[in-house]
């Protein structure tokens, strides 16, 4: 196993490199915008003191590797921010203040997080069963209608932009048919049927999307497998087809399937923007796109540190099942 | 998010042309499907809609921005007047709710925004890309694992996030439509660069490259004349997925009101206050949707058919309806 | 047809008039022949034989395919073409078992090699789990795999290739079958170790009394393990018999040339002539590979001589370093340590005298460009461009090596592998060289092919007193060729010299075991070797 423990240990350290440097790349991006950072940050309705106050707040007087210095030591331990009367404590990890707002970062997105990750759990779930199962379907049923159906169902799926499908499903099911209320966001640790019944559109848009995407990749990945040679050997020695599509062929696909998960889960959290802005709920990346508008800088940056983070967790996690699944890979 | 997918879709890294004499096979093998063939068509229909925008909104009379404010009902809330929101032959389509702007006009200057940003966002992943990639593959150990190191962290990036933040910090002043196509370029060149490199390193190690040295020509001669044509084929295949992918990107940038801003037209922005109005005017929702998913969809199809001229032998695998036939073909190129 | 439903059929298998189409390729035409239980038969025939297609037709491997069977199979009983699906999915595995060719391929990559052969017998009998995978163990160690229980867990890229093909067999064997077919099982394989594995084919058949049909393009293997020969070529038979009448008196005219093509260990070879000037030197050559703790030394102080007019053998299994020897010596590779001199210059890089062939004919040629672009690339590289001279010095160069002229404008995929072959070798003669390495020239060549590339090289170090080296791993093919021989193993020399001196009597014992695995064509003296092989050897 020390194959395996090595390769772990390797991977984590890159993906701790990586983060550090998407770190480094976010801040100097950020801080060294043209304009008045200072003004940007504090926003539009600051007097000249306050923007001033900004500005001693974030070392803008000090060299570039000083300044990223304190925001790194704000992320590991802490930092305060004095306001000439107060001293306001931001805990580790602190990604800052958004002064727009008039909130640390760090709080603001902790309480938007959850709703973001109920968001895309429940949709990876769903996504996957429904991929997955729908690629096998066609794989096993190659050749005749039902995978001709399928590809085409699926081909629809992918070119249909998500928030197309969640207005049409919103539109129908919550408007002309009245099926369920217009969802709005319950917290599960409220009332955890309420929050499945509300989530349960937004968990469908979401998924028959990204679902489609996984079932042409399964189908496709299980095809190939399926023309390969050793396929052709256990055929020869009498295993059904049955065992030979849903023990060998299927095999074929988790590599594939992981990796791409590992990707659209990790950018989903903060990239369920449409979902979230079409149904209304309060995550990340309505928050984002909030930010954005009025250009809060601070938020900004934390936002996309704290998606980066999750993208590149989600990667190393992606990497190690990647290399159970496939144990060649842990020799390169 | 989707660009995963296609790397995951991405052409094998052993894709040796098989001793085909390149283009005519090429166009050969695409005429054969029927397919790509109607999605080939499709598509050259929504560029020449697109280019000859001016000209079909001028043949209607109208223009994309104008504000008609007499044909909307401000006392209902800016319902359009007249039967069909506001169909008629002034205005082909209908008119927009609130701002009274004709709906043609917009949809087909839309397709230029859609089409001209995510046909200028590949061209930028696919020349950065090819750039990095061949760097890394023929560079000597150090230049290679930095370009990698920076590729991982490009390709670590969330796309939408980035694209987010990048567009908020750059001031209005600069030409909008081709801001979204340049930071969408910049953020998802990962991927590319990845693919070629891998098939660069496959390319190298050829004999006929060795061959090349042999004769005695320089490494920069035969980059030209022995790798970059064996790149033409996944370069075009990754690009052809990479194009629906980058419309499906700038709608949704544009549909947030990140994007294209107001007054130029884009079929994402026109979408974002649709859901209210599908009632009133249904086409308001319908029209700039459909649009979107049929560019999406004919450019998809095609980028499949493009993917299967050029890889027949995985692609006969792919093929649906192959089943069990192909594999006979397959079988048999193995026995001796 | 219904003639054969009639007449009983009391053999093992029992092929009548079998014919076989892929679309309008007719790959088998009329195939008949018998094997009793017990018995042993080779199928033997170049590319494009349609061997491995009858291999498979005894399984029904084609049913659900787009191919059409003709005629009548019976294995161990069973009508292959009209037995119902179940009935067929009996047969494969526990009656009639195939063993393939490529056994890292063949292995499904993602579970263990006991898993997997586990599977296979709980398909034909109603084992459970446990006792599925004691089995399994039971039959690797068998088949004689070291530490049976604990390797049954690795996964096939964990194993080397001798041992791969030692748990296909295996797998093979774990529900008893009547019939072993086994589809060019050695052809992979380094010859030491095909040895090893024909060995071990020979003891399991004499164990279990199984029959075996055994499927190869190589004569000698055929020699060495069974009782009876059918010469097949383009689909048909075109010689049956026992396998000592066949191979000692052919009655066909293809047989005849088939066998006469057959490279021999034992043949003495015309001696070239030779100056005597050293040409190419290479002295201590070491290349290293790998970082730190993986690193290893591919080639560890080699140092040979080339001499004009002559050609230099170099000999070894895989893994030998030859390969990287003879990049070496061309300069594409550099070396670690060492040094590599021409005409007594020190040089590092590659030189337009010493030029090399190359072994694949599908990846040495560039597929989009036009085989006389390929062959003038040296001159236009050298700065010619008079198109007039290029076009004729390539004209000339394609009819002397046994092309015509007017293919300048054909694509190599026009052409088959020995005609790719010999553009390569008109490729290496364009740049006007003094030594042309040989990369494993002919190892991708059927064996008529062979011969007439090997002649040809031949005559072209005559005419133009050329120094050769030829690389390979077929010991037979190089000493056809070579004056002298180098023997390699594991990155360094063995041993060096004449090669008649080096064959007939051999120093190191590595050397020896090679050429007494090497398959010979008379079955009584493969017997007599194969008895020699019973002691213990060294993997």
């Amino acid at each position: 196993m020390n194959g395996l423990g090595g390769f772990l240990l390797r991977r984590v350290l890159g993906a701790v490199v990586t983060l550090f440097a998407i770190s480094v790349i976010i801040y100097v991006v950020f801080y060294v915008t043209p304009g008045n950072v200072a003004q940007i940050t504090c926003g539009p309705r600051c007097s000249p003191a306050q923007v001033q106050q900004v500005a001693e707040q974030l070392h803008l007087s000090d060299p570039l590797y000083v300044r990223y210095w304190h925001f790194l030591q704000g992320i590991v331990v802490g930092q305060d921010y004095s306001t000439g009367t107060s001293v306001q404590h931001c805990s580790a990890p602190c990604l800052g203040l958004s002064y727009q707002s008039d909130q640390q970062v760090t709080r603001l997105i902790l309480a938007k997080l959850p709703v973001s990750l109920s968001l895309v759990f429940g949709a990876m779930v769903l996504w996957l069963i429904l991929g997955v199962g729908t690629g096998v379907l066609s794989a096993w049923r190659r050749g005749r209608l039902t995978e001709r159906l399928l590809t085409g169902v699926t081909l629809v799926g992918v070119a249909t932009p998500v928030f197309v499908i969640g207005l049409v499903l919103m539109i129908v099911v919550c408007g002309e048919l009245e099926l369920l209320p217009f969802p709005q966001y319950v917290a599960l640790t409220d009332d955890p049927e309420q929050w499945a019944w509300n989530l349960l559109l937004p968990w469908l848009s979401l998924a028959l999307i990204e679902a489609a995407a996984f079932a042409r990749l399964t189908r496709a990945s299980m095809l190939e497998t399926l023309a390969e040679d050793h396929i052709r050997t256990f055929r020869a020695y009498g295993v059904g087809e049955r065992s030979i599509i849903g023990r060998h062929a299927l095999r074929g696909a988790f590599a594939p399937v992981i990796a791409l998960n590992a990707n659209n889960f990790g950018g989903a959290v903060g990239g369920a923007v449409l979902t979230e802005t079409l149904f209304g709920l309060p995550g990340i990346g309505q928050e984002m796109v909030h930010a954005v508008n009025v250009v809060d800088l601070p938020v900004v940056v934390g936002m996309v540190l704290v998606i980066g983070f999750f993208v590149v967790v989600a990667n190393a996690v992606a990497d190690v099942l990647y290399a159970v699944a496939d144990r060649r890979v842990v020799l390169t | 998010m989707s660009e995963a997918l296609v790397a995951s879709q991405a052409p094998g890294t052993d894709i040796v042309a098989p001793g085909a004499s390149g283009a005519r096979q090429f166009w050969r093998r695409l005429r054969a499907q029927r397919a790509a063939l109607v999605a080939a068509v499709v598509v050259a229909l929504l560029v020449l809609v697109a280019l000859a925008a001016p000209l079909l909104t001028a043949i209607e009379g109208q223009d994309p921005t104008t504000y008609h404010p007499s044909l909307v009902d401000s006392a209902r809330g800016g319902v359009p007047v007249g039967s069909f929101g506001g169909t008629g032959a002034d205005h082909w389509l209908g008119i927009e709710p609130q701002t009274g702007r004709d709906l043609f006009a917009r949809l087909v200057y839309g397709a230029r925004v859609s089409l001209g940003v995510a046909l200028a966002a590949t061209l930028v992943q696919v020349a950065i890309g090819v750039l990095v990639g061949v760097a890394a593959a023929l560079g000597n150990r150090w230049v290679d694992q930095l370009l990698s190191r920076i590729t991982d962290i490009i390709v670590a990036l969330p796309l939408m996030i980035m694209s987010l933040a990048l567009l908020a910090i750059v001031p209005s002043s600069f030409p909008r439509p081709v801001l979204v196509a340049l930071v969408i370029g910049l953020v998802a060149w990962g991927n590319t660069a990845k693919i070629v490199r891998a098939q660069t390193l496959t390319l190298k190690q050829l004999d006929y490259v060795s061959a090349a040295r042999l004769s005695g020509w320089g490494t920069w001669r035969i980059a030209r004349r022995e790798l970059l044509p064996g790149l033409a084929a996944p370069v075009i295949t990754y690009a052809a997925l990479l194009v629906p992918i980058n419309i499906t990107v700038e709608a949704a940038l544009s549909f947030l009101g990140v994007g294209v801003k107001p007054p130029t037209p884009s079929w994402g922005q026109m979408l974002t206050a649709a859901d209210v109005w599908y009632q009133a005017a249904p086409q308001y929702l319908l029209l700039p949707a459909g649009a979107l998913f049929v560019t999406v969809l004919a450019l998809t199809v095609l980028g499949d058919g493009v993917r299967t001229a050029l890889d027949p032998r995985a692609a006969s695998r792919l093929r649906v309806g192959a089943g069990r036939k192909q594999e006979a073909k397959a079988d048999q190129g193995g026995a001796r | 047809m219904s003639d054969s439903q009639k007449a009983p059929s009391r053999g093992l298998v029992d092929v009548r008039d079998l014919s076989v189409e892929f679309g309008e390729l007719r790959a088998v035409d009329g195939l008949s022949f018998r094997l009793e239980r017990g018995a042993a038969l080779a199928l033997v025939g170049e590319s494009g034989s349609g061997k491995s297609t009858v291999a498979s037709a005894l399984l029904g491997l084609h049913r659900g395919t787009g191919a059409r069977v003709g005629g009548s199979v019976t294995v161990a009983g069973v009508d292959v073409r009209q037995a119902s699906d179940d009935a067929l999915r009996r047969l494969r595995g526990a009656k009639a078992a195939m063993v393939f060719q490529d056994p890292l391929s063949s292995l499904d990559p993602y579970y263990a090699i006991g898993d997997q052969i586990a599977e296979v017998y709980r398909v034909h009998t109603r084992a459970s789990r446990r006792a599925a995978r004691a089995r399994a163990v039971d039959v690797l160690d068998r088949v004689g795999i070291p530490d049976a229980a604990r390797r049954s867990r690795s996964r096939p890229h964990e194993f080397s290739g001798g041992m791969r093909q030692r748990a296909l067999i295996a797998m093979a064997l774990a529900c008893e079958p009547e019939l072993l077919i086994a589809d060019e099982p050695t052809t992979a394989l380094d010859v030491t170790v095909q040895a090893q594995i024909l060995d071990l084919l020979h003891t399991l058949r004499e164990e279990t009394g199984m029959g075996l049909l055994l499927v190869t393009h190589d004569v000698g293997v055929a020699a060495e393990s069974v009782d009876e020969v059918l010469v097949m070529r383009h689909g048909r038979v075109v010689e049956h018999g026992p396998v000592k009448a066949v191979l000692r008196a052919p009655a066909q005219p293809y047989t005849r040339e088939l066998l006469a093509a057959v490279p021999r260990v034992d043949a003495p070879r015309a001696p070239s002539q030779t100056s005597g000037e050293v040409v190419l030197e290479a002295t201590g050559l070491r290349r290293e590979f790998g970082r730190g703790k993986r690193a290893f030394a591919a080639v560890d102080d080699v140092s040979v001589t080339v001499r004009r007019g002559e050609t230099l053998g170099i000999v070894g299994e895989s893994g030998s370093g030859k390969t990287t020897l003879g990049r070496m010596l061309v300069g594409l590779l550099e070396p670690t340590a060492g040094e590599v001199r021409f005409e007594g210059h020190a040089r590092v890089g590659v030189r337009p005298s010493v030029q090399m062939v190359f072994q694949d004919p599908v990846s040495s040629l560039n597929p989009r460009r036009s085989v006389g672009e390929s062959i003038a690339d040296p001159l236009r590289a050298r700065g010619e461009r008079d198109e007039q001279s290029v076009r004729g010095r390539v004209a000339e160069l394609l009819e002397r090596v046994g092309l015509e002229a007017a293919h300048y404008d054909r694509y190599p995929h026009e052409f088959s592998g020995g005609q790719r072959q010999r553009v390569g070798i008109a490729r290496a003669l364009a740049a006007d060289p003094r030594v042309i390495v040989c990369d494993e020239p002919v190892s991708a060549l059927d064996v008529t092919t062979q011969a007439q590339v090997v002649a040809l090289l031949g005559e072209l170090q005559r005419e133009l007193g050329l120094a050769l080296v030829f690389v390979a791993h077929d010991l037979a093919v190089v000493r056809q060729v070579s004056d002298r021989i180098a023997v390699m193993r594991r990155g360094r020399l063995v041993e060096s010299g004449p090669s008649d001196e080096v064959y007939d009597n051999p120093r190191d014992p590595y050397t020896k075991q090679l050429l007494a695995a090497v398959p010979a064509l008379d079955p009584e003296v493969a017997a007599r070797r194969r008895a020699t092989r019973r002691e213990p050897a060294v993997t």
